[in-house]
């Protein structure tokens, strides 16, 4: 779907000339607003006209989340959140980026793949949230365990990724190295790496999106902060405009990462294709 | 001096699968290519010209005999024996001047010597002007000069080419032919082609060795005295690829 998307945007940037053409470009980019301006309006109108008091408390209309939202922004409570979510993303993302040169060694040392294998095959179907209970005990409330979480999202898609990439290196690439005298070290530095890095990347934006979704389930539980605390907090005050306020913010800064490792890929690798898609 | 050398040099590779009989790709290979010889070996394919070509470079190593450079076994690959590839293999992630300055570094030459290579080799092969683009910006004729660049620019004793412009439409094909003569005479170089186009090896070759089916062994060296350029009409080069034709069309057809 965001494919589709980036593809519109493109079309839309080259086909705009002169000035008028662009006003007219711009508003027919409105046109794809026309769906969500509507489900809005219905929401509204249903909140505030149909539902009665104590129902509309479940479902407090889009102004109600709006007034939420800036009361959030004005306390400092959202960005605290945020803070602390992001800083937990960023920490276990530090750890799951040791994937990288595990997936390497994996994809070109067959006697380290053999030993590996086995274990991140037993260890990947379980889903990072299962160990949510364990890691509760292991590390209490708090940053680590939630930490242990995110970091758990990350690993496989980033090591999945680069074996992937590792693997499907052009034989010749390799070859072409050694003819020009390349050594083994710097074949993977510099040929290895480097040809598997837009898999590596697309391993991160994948990793990133599940870790700052086991992010939230972790904080649900586990946590004394973040956005996940947020909406459960919420929940308990029965603050439901908080609660959509945390949920939308959650969905537009997981947007906003997968947008930000895309522009980095681009702008690194103008030779890949795979991110300008 | 170069000089490359097979003796009796032959490769066996294992059954696909266990219980599949060994697969004898060449067998009993012995030649000798000249210092600065431009030595082109035609065949069918499947006739192992491609598995001889890789033991020349060190990929393979030979399960019989042995390949000499100035008497020495060639071993693992190295910058004195570059390939270049039918598909190019130019790192993508790289300029071009990146990309002819790779084996330089690799090599530990300074910084301001390689600068001066990558310069004198990107005029040679003609690229000037194209030195900031990436591979997937130029086109395929380009892509081999880029490839043609990097693989002199080590200044190794042989040059081996598999199907250099074997991915090439036609007119491009022949453009880069001429463009590789007059290449080569300005590098001399040790030069050994693997082609499938018998035209290919009479435009560019001094020496050409016809290969037998598989197990492949060399069938006939042929010595190419003619003076570049070769016109394609002219009545020695009829000659020539008719003979050669003739050779090479016996393995189709003889007993098996």
């Amino acid at each position: 779907m965001n494919d589709a998307v980036g593809a519109h945007e493109a079309g839309a940037g080259t086909r705009a000339p002169g000035k008028p053409a662009r006003v007219l470009a711009r508003l027919q980019r409105l046109r794809t607003f026309g769906l969500l301006a509507a489900v809005l309006c219905l929401w509204q109108y249903v909140s505030t006209q149909v539902l009665d008091a104590s129902t509309a408390t479940l479902l407090p209309p889009p102004s109600a989340v709006v007034r939420g939202a800036w009361e959030l922004i004005e306390t400092g409570d959202l960005f605290r959140h945020l803070r602390d979510s992001l800083k937990r993303e960023l920490v276990a993302f530090s750890w799951a980026i040791l994937a990288v040169p595990l997936a390497v060694a994996m994809g070109w040392w067959k006697a380290v793949n053999e030993q590996v294998d086995v274990l991140v095959e037993v260890l990947r179907p379980i889903p990072p949230l299962a160990w949510i209970p364990l890691s509760i005990l292991w590390f209490g409330i708090g940053d680590t365990q939630n930490q242990f979480i995110i970091f758990l999202g990350m690993f496989f898609p980033i090591l999945l990724n680069t074996i992937a990439g590792v693997k499907n290196i052009e034989p010749n690439l390799i070859h072409a190295a050694q003819c020009l005298g390349a050594d083994q070290r710097r074949i993977l530095w510099r040929v290895v790496l480097r040809a598997a890095m837009p898999s590596i990347i697309t391993g991160i934006r994948v990793g990133l999106g599940v870790g700052w979704m086991a992010l939230v389930a972790a904080e649900l539980v586990g946590a004394n902060s973040g956005l996940g605390f947020l909406i459960n907090d919420a929940r308990t005050v029965l603050r439901t405009d908080y609660v959509i306020v945390g949920m939308i913010t959650i969905g537009i800064v997981g947007l906003l990462i997968d947008r930000c490792i895309r522009v980095v890929g681009r702008l690194t690798m103008p030779w890949s294709r795979v991110l300008s898609a | 001096m170069s000089v490359l050398t097979a003796v009796n040099a032959g490769k066996t590779f294992p059954g696909h699968s266990a219980g599949d009989p060994p697969v004898c790709a060449l067998k009993g290979v012995s030649f000798s290519v000249a210092d600065k010889e431009f030595c082109a070996i035609v065949g069918h394919s499947g006739c192992g010209k491609t598995t001889l070509l890789s033991m020349m470079a060190g990929f393979e190593q030979p399960s019989e005999g042995e390949i000499l450079l100035d008497d020495r076994p060639v071993g693992k690959p190295g910058w004195e024996r570059t390939m270049i590839f039918q598909d190019y293999a130019l790192f993508p992630w790289q300029t071009v001047e990146d990309n002819i300055s790779f084996g330089l570094e690799m090599k530990n030459i300074k910084t301001a010597d390689r600068r001066r290579i990558v310069r004198e080799y990107v005029a040679l092969v003609g690229l000037g002007g194209f030195e900031r683009r990436y591979p997937h910006q130029l086109s395929g004729g380009m892509r081999q000069r880029v490839s043609i660049a990097r693989a002199l620019a080590v200044d190794p004793q042989v040059l081996l080419m598999d199907e250099p412009f074997a991915a090439l439409d036609a007119q491009n094909r022949s453009l880069m032919q001429k463009e590789m003569v007059r290449i080569w005479e300005r590098a001399r170089k040790t030069c050994i082609l693997v082609t499938h186009s018998i035209e290919e090896a009479i435009t560019l070759s001094d020496r050409i060795l016809v290969m037998t089916r598989r197990p492949g062994t060399i069938k006939a060296d042929i010595r190419v005295d003619l003076p570049r350029p070769r016109p394609e009409d002219s009545s020695d080069v009829i000659a020539l690829r008719r003979r050669i034709r003739g050779l090479i069309e016996e393995e189709l057809e003889g007993p098996g």
